[in-house]
């Protein structure tokens, strides 16, 4: 599939970035705001469009096996190993589908910006141009590289747009906090790609038979490729014990950390996540959502996509604590996945800052994604250790579970920052002790608010249910004790969610605001509108996506699905 | 998939059935529910109403409002007919129960397998497909008149269409997913509905505290479903308590005409059946190894539920895992069906409308929470007898529940003054009884009781209703007469004669009246739904009196002429019978529930003397009435209505032995017995006529009734009396009117402290105080760092002379120009910057050119 000649993927990467430059050059007076805004809706609309293509284009010739489709694969920097080689599996199609979506959603959002608009319109497209980069990468460097690409439109988007009061604090600590935490995955990655040299040539040819991403690997040469690094650093063990003179398994772990810590900050997993609240809570209504919507997934995506397939024996070897007791890391992520789900309920719950309760609402949700990538984790693990299936249905389900999740969260979490940065614009607080009775002056609102709390708490028949409900029913084999504590982050979830409409929409209304107008503008309506229609759609009937999830999932832990 | 294959198809048409409603829903919310904007004064929003001083306020105008009570009471209407003709369809199958209505698509891919969603229609959906759809109709006609004057009638109408979408989803899933979601959406019902007056304090706190409790429960229920799917691999309830279980791996299969399995696919196209008849074919040759090897044939005609009852649960060792299921699952009943200790939001759900009261109490939500453990029986029973004294876990913990719950709330019920609590509380009682009825194997009875209770006890919130709304009417009449002696008009008091013409929304209204007493003079604390204002409605709502009477004396169970005896008498019967064989938890339940029955009728001879007997206590009693008009026609025609049912329902379970009326009623057998056991693999044992739990229930509810008239009605209370019931209890009828206190008792163990929690432990100390408090060490430790180099800096330099720092101030002055400060700027700059690297890279692979 290709775009006047140019590969699919890669068009959307640069045509995003153009899209930004050229909203650049336009006029930048007031008078042309105008033409620079529906432009710049016009364009990501277009890129959704693509988006959309590329997602069915994948499901009618990929998705029933879920192996990697559209692929491109130029050589940049033979030296180093280096491609331009982009491709989607189903977990990658879900994902550019939902950073299709909600560009130009946030765009139309942006509408409401007055000043610097050219900018701000072109971070935007900037930054979805990283996203795709990242969730279209199967080379290790230009996922880095998206990876962190993304990180400066988005801190420029908080610290010029952000509310006055916290922006200056909110976007340092994003920024020191995200690139802080990928200076050690940037060593890994120099790490791992030079050491895949370092597989001896009888194990790469044993293992070529049974992996096709080996197929044109020559032996002893440096790689980026995620495929091929996933086949043989694992292998690296079976190299003999000692690498560059240190104890491969510390080796293994020290990259294996850098990684971690990376994708956690980035989740975010439970304690990494306080960059989060401040972040959410300052940045622009667009920056808000687009954090939430996508940024977030790139940390859930790098899981699955590395740090799984990377690490097999990392995740499943037992450790000791302090000889206190002894653990591994798939379980350690667990654990601190359920905290997430508890303390970032009960975080939400104690807030009063409306910004900041749906910030603590995706530490909530992302809990469960964290929760299902441990299940995965280890399941794969067991399976690449010594071949154990004990949990390989729970893993299949627990991971389809964390893909859909992700894709469930970028809708509601979206939605609600929507709607949170609306009622933020019109009153200009987000203290919600100074809102009441908003129902009454705002019943549209209401209802648009209502329906996507409820999304966001996981009611059934919308789309957030299903996707709990699989990571449930996947880490309650597995991780039981910790799936039953995790319970009480589900009920404080409700807790949350009834305090946010009660204290936007129920009680005597706040007569401060009686001349104030506070119903949803048609604009964010329609920005809203398609987020709801796919909230539905994926709540009764989610196979349309799932199915394309758990192809390529099913495949990944080793039971292919059957055409 | 057109729609003439469903209607054609008896296996597709249920899944028409909840359409309808759901359809209606969505039409009036996003097509018919118009407003228009009228000052906050207007008799249109109730009249003066204190929270929107000077403000414009939605009003739904009266085309929308009449167009959407069409579409809603279309949707109720064809879910109605569709019912019927689904039960038709069902009842006229051969051997049905053995053969059922299903069909199902496929839901979820999960790996090789999958999830499939479908409908199911067996024995236990009929009946409750008599029952709900009229339930459901009768309020809808009720909230026409009832809600009349709402100014948000269209919303009602849109938010309990909905509700009944959902309860009609529960009663037709063939899985417990699909039934879960069905339960929650009515959970979201409930809540919107509970807080649909959401300017009241206590509305919406009622509706906070309804959706709360029951998510306490909704979460485990949600565990439970998880761990039956992960033991099972399915959820349909077929396939977990009716056809075989697929034969474990290496297990002997000696059956080739699977006398089970195979029946399914006789109605069944789906493909779980399909892929069962495969199992059960190719297990033919399987190899002679496993447990079971020596049991052979029945060893493959176990249920899931069986085997799952052989299996250790994966936590708290000692209990099986269908045991440890069961348990989450019947939590998830205790909270929706409100049985101790998660009962509190229900007396509370009383701020909702009175139809919603009805629809929750009877029609929907609490028979939603019993059916779902009627429908998952054979479950929690795996693996016991009840009959024969051997109690599982589950069974235990439902009589334990079941018991304690119909007493502790009948005794609560005693001494409160609130008509809508009364029956609040009556309601948890009585759902205790099935519970109760389940913990001892009575299937059927509980079966029975819910059924018949669903038709009294619409009937009673609907009455109470009528009683409230027309001491609201009595409340404006004498309103308007003080107006019309101190402003000197009588027009005013005629226009509160006419029905039509008062246009203040009741309760809103009531509630603000307490509210803002001060913001209108005239208004003082009266209390439409308090007993003790009323007295002597018998003279003035004749109608009302009636249905109400037949309601009551059903829900107290006099013998003989009403439904609720019969099906009561049932659940005793069952518990003598296990009583009398010295099983402990028959007797347990035997005990709690007499008493708990002779309460039952105590309380509603109390709520009948002091509601309707004697002479009227206040101005506003003397006037109450439902007026004329649609209004009072749409209100009553549902009561008489159910008044029918509410005697009637009880002569299909009629033990066949009974003295004279059995041979009339059931002459070929206990036609509801012989209907709902085929819901189950194997028939409950049919109990033999036993003369003395029948003089038993003659004597608890004869007994109760004429107590309860003694006290309160053969001297009827006088204005401004105080209850003789204080007398008699003490300081522990002050302990019940407070309901045990546990609502205070849950505000300081479980809300204050989580409030704390959640403030200032997860977010001010974990979040705030520990974690960026490190992080900011951190950034600190780095300043200091940072500082510290830079003095070393600038003495080393200095050190090496003035040349370098004349450097670096050229330098920086060159510098200089190019930092404008402008972020556009540095933004264009790092873009075209990265544009030049971008281009090189591209050419450099040659991307730009082709694609490969």
């Amino acid at each position: 599939m290709t775009i006047i000649g140019i590969d699919v993927l890669t068009f959307l990467i640069v045509a995003s970035a153009l899209g930004g430059v050229a909203l650049l050059v336009l006029p930048s007076a007031p008078a042309y705001r105008t033409l620079v805004r529906f432009t710049a809706v016009g364009i990501a609309a277009v890129l959704a469009g693509i988006s959309i293509a590329v997602f069915f284009s994948y499901t009618g010739s990929q998705a029933a096996t879920g192996v990697f489709g559209l692929e491109v694969n130029v050589p940049w920097f033979p030296v180093l190993g280096v491609d331009w080689h982009l491709g989607i599996d189903g977990i990658s199609a879900a994902m550019i589908l939902l950073t299709g979506i909600l560009t130009p959603l946030a765009i139309l959002i942006s509408f409401e910006i007055e000043e610097r608009v050219n900018m701000h319109m072109a971070l935007i497209l900037l930054f979805a141009a990283g996203s795709y980069g990242v969730f279209s990468a199967m080379d290790l460097m230009i996922f880095f590289l998206f990876y962190e690409l993304t990180l400066v439109p988005m801190y420029f988007l908080i610290n010029q747009w952000g509310s006055p009061s916290g922006r200056e604090y909110a976007s340092k600590k994003f920024f020191i906090y995200s690139l802080g935490g990928s200076l050690g995955m940037l060593l890994a990655i120099q790490l791992i790609g030079w050491s895949v040299s370092q597989v001896p040539a009888e194990i790469v040819e044993s293992l070529r038979a049974t992996t096709p991403a080996l197929a044109n690997y020559v032996a002893g040469s440096p790689s980026f490729n995620i495929s091929v690094i996933s086949a043989l650093w694992p292998a690296l063990n079976e190299a003999g014990g000692v690498f560059l003179g240190i104890n491969v398994e510390t080796v293994k772990g020290l990259a294996f950390l850098g990684f971690f810590v990376a994708f956690a900050i980035k989740v975010p997993v439970w304690p990494f996540h306080t960059w989060l609240p401040d972040a959410h809570g300052e940045a622009p209504t667009a920056g808000s959502m687009l954090l939430a919507g996508v940024m977030l997934k790139l940390g859930a995506y790098g899981f699955l996509r590395l740090v799984i397939p990377f690490f097999p024996d990392v995740w499943v070897n037992d450790f000791s604590v302090l000889g206190v007791f002894t653990t591994n890391w798939a379980t350690v992520l667990a654990f601190l996945a359920m905290l997430g789900v508890v303390l970032g309920a009960f975080s939400a719950f104690g807030q009063t800052d409306i910004k900041r309760l749906v910030a603590y609402s995706s530490v909530n949700h992302m809990g469960f994604v964290a929760m299902g990538i441990a299940v995965a984790a280890l399941a794969y693990g067991q399976m690449v250790v010594n071949g154990g299936t004990e949990y390989t249905q729970d893993a299949i389900i627990a991971m389809n579970g964390a893909v859909l999740q992700m894709f469930n969260h970028g809708l509601s979490s979206a939605g609600m920052f929507l709607l949170a940065g609306g009622i933020y614009h019109k009153t200009h607080t987000r203290d919600m002790t100074q809102y009441g009775g908003f129902w009454v002056k705002a019943p549209i609102y209401g209802g648009i608010f209502i329906f996507t709390s409820m999304a966001s708490l996981g009611l059934p028949g919308l789309n957030g249910f299903v996707s709990e409900f699989l990571v449930v029913r996947g880490s309650w084999a597995v991780f039981t004790t910790l799936t039953l504590i995790s319970m009480i982050g589900l009920l404080f979830t409700g807790g949350y969610i009834l305090k946010g409409i009660r204290a936007v929409l129920h009680g005597p209304f706040n007569m401060h605001w009686k001349d104030y107008k506070l119903e949803i503008e048609p604009r964010e309506v329609i920005a809203i509108a398609p987020l709801m229609a796919l909230m539905l759609i994926t709540g009764v009937a989610p196979n349309w996506i799932l199915s394309v999830i758990n192809a390529s999932v099913s495949l990944m832990l080793g039971v292919p699905v059957q055409v | 998939m057109d729609l003439n294959q469903f209607i054609n198809d008896p296996n597709l048409l249920p899944w028409l059935i909840p359409v309808g409603p759901l359809l209606a829903f969505f039409i009036i919310t996003l097509v018919t529910n118009k407003s228009k904007l009228v000052p906050a004064t207007s008799d249109e929003y109730g009249g003066h109403h204190p929270d929107y001083d000077g403000m414009n306020v939605p009003v739904v105008g009266d085309v929308s409002r009449v167009i959407s009570i069409i579409v809603g009471m279309s949707g109720a209407i064809a879910a109605w007919l569709i019912s019927l003709r689904v039960v038709m369809d069902a009842t006229a199958l051969h051997d049905f129960g053995h053969e059922v209505l299903t069909s199902s698509v496929q839901w979820l891919s999960l790996g090789t397998s999958s999830f499939n969603m479908g409908v199911l229609v067996d024995p236990l959906t009929v009946i409750m497909l008599i029952m709900v759809p009229i339930a459901v109709l009768m309020i809808f006609i009720y909230s026409i008149g009832y809600m009349a004057h709402d100014p948000r009638q269209a919303r009602f109408f849109s938010l309990i269409s909905l509700f009944a979408g959902a309860m009609l989803i529960l009663v037709v899933a063939d899985n417990l997913l699909l039934l879960f979601v069905g339960w929650e959406i009515m959970g979201l019902c409930s809540y919107m509905l509970i807080g649909f007056w959401y300017e009241k304090k206590s509305a919406y706190n009622a509706a906070i505290k309804a959706f709360t409790t029951t998510r306490v429960a909704d979460v485990i229920m949600l565990l439970g479903i998880a761990y039956l799917f992960m033991s099972t691999g399915t959820l349909n309830f077929r396939d977990l308590m009716y056809n075989a279980a697929p034969p474990l791996e290496g297990e002997t299969v000696a059956v080739v005409e699977g006398e089970v399995a195979v029946e399914g696919e006789a109605v069944v196209e789906g493909e779980a059946s399909a892929a069962e008849g495969e199992a059960v074919v190719e297990g033919e040759a399987a190899a002679a190894e496993g447990e079971h090897a020596a049991e052979g044939e029945e060893a493959h005609a176990d249920t899931w539920a069986i085997r799952l009852a052989e299996t250790p649960a994966i936590i708290f060792g000692g209990i099986s895992a269908a045991g440890l299921i069961g348990i989450f699952l019947i939590i998830g009943t205790v909270g929706k069906s409100a049985q101790f200790p998660l009962h509190v939001w229900l007396p509370d759900a009383m701020e909702g409308p009175t139809p919603v009261s009805a629809m929750i109490h009877a029609a929907a939500m609490v028979s939603a929470g019993i059916y779902a453990i009627i429908r998952m029986y054979p479950l929690f029973e795996a693996g016991g007898h009840p009959h024969h004294g051997e109690f599982t876990a589950p069974l235990l913990f439902m009589a334990v529940v079941g018991a304690f719950t119909a007493l502790f709330a009948a005794t609560i019920a005693v001494a409160q003054n609130d008509v809508k609590k009364v029956l609040a509380y009556s309601t948890i009682s009585q759902l205790g009884f099935m519970m109760a009825a389940l913990g001892i194997g009575g299937f059927i009875p509980a079966a029975f009781h819910l059924i018949t209770h669903a038709f009294f006890k619409a009937l009673l919130f609907m009455a109470s209703g009528a009683v409230i709304h027309g001491m609201e009417h009595g409340e404006h009449h004498v309103h308007a007469h003080a107006h019309g002696h101190g402003g000197g008009g009588a027009d005013a008091a005629f226009a509160a004669h006419d029905e039509g013409g008062h246009a203040h929304g009741h309760d809103t209204h009531h509630a603000h009246a307490e509210e803002h007493a001060h913001a209108d003079e005239h208004a003082h604390a009266f209390d439409p739904q308090d007993m003790m204002n009323m007295g002597g409605l018998r003279k003035t709502m004749p109608v009302t009196f009636i249905t109400f009477l037949i309601g009551g004396l059903s829900l107290a169970g006099l013998p003989l002429i009403t439904a609720g005896f019969w099906s009561k008498d049932e659940i005793l019967a069952e518990a003598w019978l296990g009583l009398t064989e010295g099983f402990g938890p028959h007797a347990l339940v035997f005990v709690m529930l007499a008493l708990a029955a002779f309460l039952t009728a105590f309380y509603t001879a109390r709520q009948l003397s002091l509601t309707f007997l004697g002479e009227a206590r206040t101005e506003e009693a003397k006037h109450a009435n439902l007026g004329r008009g649609v209004v009072s026609f749409t209100m009553t025609l549902p009561l008489v209505i159910l008044a029918f049912f509410a005697v009637t329902a009880g002569f299909v379970g009629v033990h066949p032995d009974f003295p004279i009326l059995g041979s009339i009623f059931s002459g070929s057998g206990n036609p509801f017995f012989n209907l709902v056991s085929k819901t189950l693999v194997e028939a409950p044992p049919k109990i033999d006529f036993n003369i003395i739990p029948v003089l038993f229930s003659f004597a608890i509810a004869l007994g109760g009734l004429w107590l309860g008239f003694r006290v309160y009605a053969r001297k009827p209370l006088t204005a401004g009396q105080p209850d003789p019931l204080i007398g008699v209890l003490g300081t522990y009828h002050n302990t019940l009117k407070n309901k045990y206190f546990f609502d205070e008792l849950y505000q300081t163990i479980f809300v204050r402290p989580s409030q704390w929690v959640s403030r200032s432990v997860s977010y001010l100390f974990i979040d705030k105080g520990l974690i960026d408090g490190f992080l900011h060490t951190l950034t600190r430790v780095g300043i200091w760092t940072g500082d510290l180099i830079k003095v070393l800096n600038s003495w080393l330099i200095d050190g090496v002379g003035d040349g370098v720092p004349e450097l670096v101030a050229r330098f920086g002055n060159w510098i200089r120009s190019v930092q404008t400060g402008r972020v556009q700027q540095y933004m264009l700059l790092i873009v075209v910057v990265a544009l030049v690297i971008g281009i090189a890279f591209a050419l450099s692979t040659g991307v730009l050119q082709a694609s490969p």
